[in-house]
């Protein structure tokens, strides 16, 4: 089932759902046929959709609201915090082409830092689903949940197959004492690649796909710092303000400390380029992210990506 | 729809009340003095007159909607609210108490504040939400959003405008208190916006301009709602800031004030035509 499929059948049979988008269709192109005026596009005006979405909330309704990651979460950011989150009305933020997925679009398109700003507003909670499968299966229960949603929507498929959704818990893919990764979105591929190579070169390793960053699965953090010599943070963010931070956050918490390793852009924009040479000329490959694990190279192949197509 | 003639006289011994009320939370602590007086009329218009919301139907969905986007003048919202028995006036006496929720900017904590404001700039687009959902459902209810001159800098007012345009809210009308001020000096002064009937008609409105303390002109004004079918209605109501107290009148340097209790008890006569405050407080800068 895809994204779209999903909103269709849910928006369908709930009178409740209203679809927006500030211009940005390529997640809704068939909605507005099947939904009739209960799609509205407000034109390219983030902080305009975002009240008109309080506005439709109050009424009742629960608004599934779609824009580029960046404009969503920073163009918008004050209507988001003050419109959605002061009243913890039921506003839905699906953001587009998050992270690594703006590819070749360039600093503009990037939001590396929505995560951060997102998780900052009180009564906001944060979602990062690693694949198609893993997001149809974490939407059900974040629409439905009372209070306002920021989901980094990635469309990427996987051979995956997950587990079911529990707002607020991770899934536990396996568990390592050498090593644990822990990662979210569209990273949950390369992490995969990663396991197995590291689990070839004979170290018992752990991944977790945190997919609720908040509320965040505390216990998750904490039992792969525990029983892991080396905790690896992986994700298209900031250093700043995303896992990474929260992993600190929570051992703090616990007045805890662990050997950690952060993947994540440090004080610093990506190379525009498409998706998989992104990841090459960042180190976010599955075989470059094992090999700085193990501090030395190896003769495994990084198997090829299937590039996303990109339309607004 | 309501008769013209009769009710202007009751109307302005409310709107009186109503610029006790703020002259009284114009000290410790003080408030936005100034614009609470140039909206006061047309808000004490509104809810006494025009809207069907009162005190037994604030959650009903079939209530009129106000949302109040320039914000600071809320304490002309709630010495409507204290005189129309929505909110008792004694509480009016908690104006910034820790122990209440009655402060510089709306919140929805009293009755009948459909939303927060205090950030410009929000409300109209918050107003079209509710106007687009009253058309999803074929609703009439009417949805007002007040905005004050200042306000109209932020360009989200103007995307409200395109959008409202583009979705014909016919159900919804933008007030402007045009009191020709915004924070530290005259509009014209800073960000001109006349002629601003016609910005509001170039962008697809049906606008009315007229008096905001004529009771008789607003009542006209709002009788021929909706103005024009499938346009966004929009209101310019000319209005005085500090109406009332000739001495903070048009004042650029009295936006907000906190008077001391003997300024408050002269202003209150000068309210009702004693004699002219002599005011010795400081003038704050708040912006």
């Amino acid at each position: 089932m895809t994204y779209e499929e999903l909103l269709t059948e849910i928006a369908l049979s709930d009178e409740r759902f209203i679809v927006m988008t500030a211009e940005n269709r390529a997640l809704v192109r068939n909605i507005p046929g099947k939904l009739g005026n209960r799609f509205i596009d407000t034109g390219i005006t983030e902080q305009t959709m975002i009240g008109a979405a309080a506005g439709l909330a109050l009424r009742g309704r629960i608004p599934v609201v779609h824009a580029l990651a960046s404009f969503l979460s920073m163009r918008a950011f004050e209507f988001v915090r003050t419109d959605a989150g002061i009243p913890n009305l039921p506003i839905k933020l699906s953001s587009f082409i998050p992270g690594f997925l703006s590819d070749g679009n360039g600093p503009t398109h990037q939001a590396l830092e929505d995560i951060s700003l997102m998780r900052g507003i009180p009564n906001m909670t944060v979602f990062a689903p690693a694949d198609e499968d893993d997001l149809v299966k974490m939407l059900p229960q974040i629409w439905n949940h009372p209070g306002p949603s920021y989901v980094r929507i990635n469309t990427c498929k996987t051979a995956h197959t997950h587990t079911p959704f529990e707002l607020g818990k991770a899934e536990i893919i396996s568990t390592g004492d050498d090593v644990t990764i822990l990662t979210y979105g569209l990273l949950f591929e390369q992490a995969l690649i990663a396991v197995e190579i590291l689990k070839n070169e004979g170290l018992s390793v752990g991944l977790v796909n945190m997919r609720s960053l908040k509320p965040v699965d505390e216990r998750a953090i904490l039992e792969a710092t525990r029983n892991s010599s080396l905790t690896v943070t992986l994700e298209d963010h900031f250093l700043t303000g995303g896992l990474y931070s929260i992993v600190a956050e929570v051992l703090l918490k616990h007045g805890l400390t662990a050997n950690v390793l952060p993947f994540a852009l440090n004080e610093r924009w990506f190379k525009p380029t498409l998706l998989p040479n992104v990841l090459q000329h960042e180190g976010f490959t599955g075989k470059q992210i094992a090999e700085k694990i193990l501090g030395y190279k190896t003769f495994y192949r990084q198997p090829e990506m299937a590039v996303p197509q990109f339309s607004e | 729809m309501q008769s013209v003639a009769t009710p202007t006289k009751n109307l302005e011994t409310i709107a009186l009340k109503v610029r006790e009320h703020i002259i009284k939370m114009s000290t410790d602590g003080g408030c936005f003095v100034g614009a609470s007086l140039s909206a006061a009329d047309l808000i004490v218009y509104l809810y006494a007159e025009f809207l069907n919301i009162n005190k037994h139907n604030l959650d009903d969905p079939n209530r009129d909607y106000l949302f109040l986007s320039k914000g600071h003048d809320v304490p002309a919202l709630y010495g409507t609210f204290a005189e129309l028995g929505l909110l008792d006036p004694e509480r009016l006496k908690n104006h910034l108490s820790v122990n209440d929720n009655i402060y510089w900017h709306p919140n929805t904590k009293i009755p009948g504040i459909e939303f927060h404001s205090g950030s410009l700039g929000h409300l109209p687009s918050v107003a079209i939400g509710v106007a687009l959902d009253l058309k999803i459902k074929g609703s009439t209810n009417k949805v007002i959003c007040i905005m004050g001159d200042g306000e109209l800098n932020e360009g989200t007012c103007w995307e409200a405008v395109l959008v409202a345009n583009a979705y014909k809210l016919d159900n919804l009308i933008f007030v402007v208190d045009r009191n020709q001020f915004q924070a530290n000096m005259a509009t014209e002064d800073l960000i001109p916006l006349e002629p601003l009937h016609d910005k509001f008609t170039a962008f697809g409105a049906a606008v009315k301009r007229i008096n905001g303390h004529d009771f008789d002109a607003l009542h006209n004004a709002f009788s021929a709602y909706p103005f024009e079918t499938g346009k966004l209605n929009v209101v310019i109501a000319d209005t005085v800031r500090g109406k009332g107290l000739p001495s903070i009148e048009r004042r650029a340097d009295r936006w907000f004030c906190n008077f001391n209790a003997s300024e408050v008890n002269d202003l209150l006569k000068e309210l009702h035509g004693e004699h002219l405050t002599q005011l010795t407080s400081e003038t704050l800068v708040v912006r």
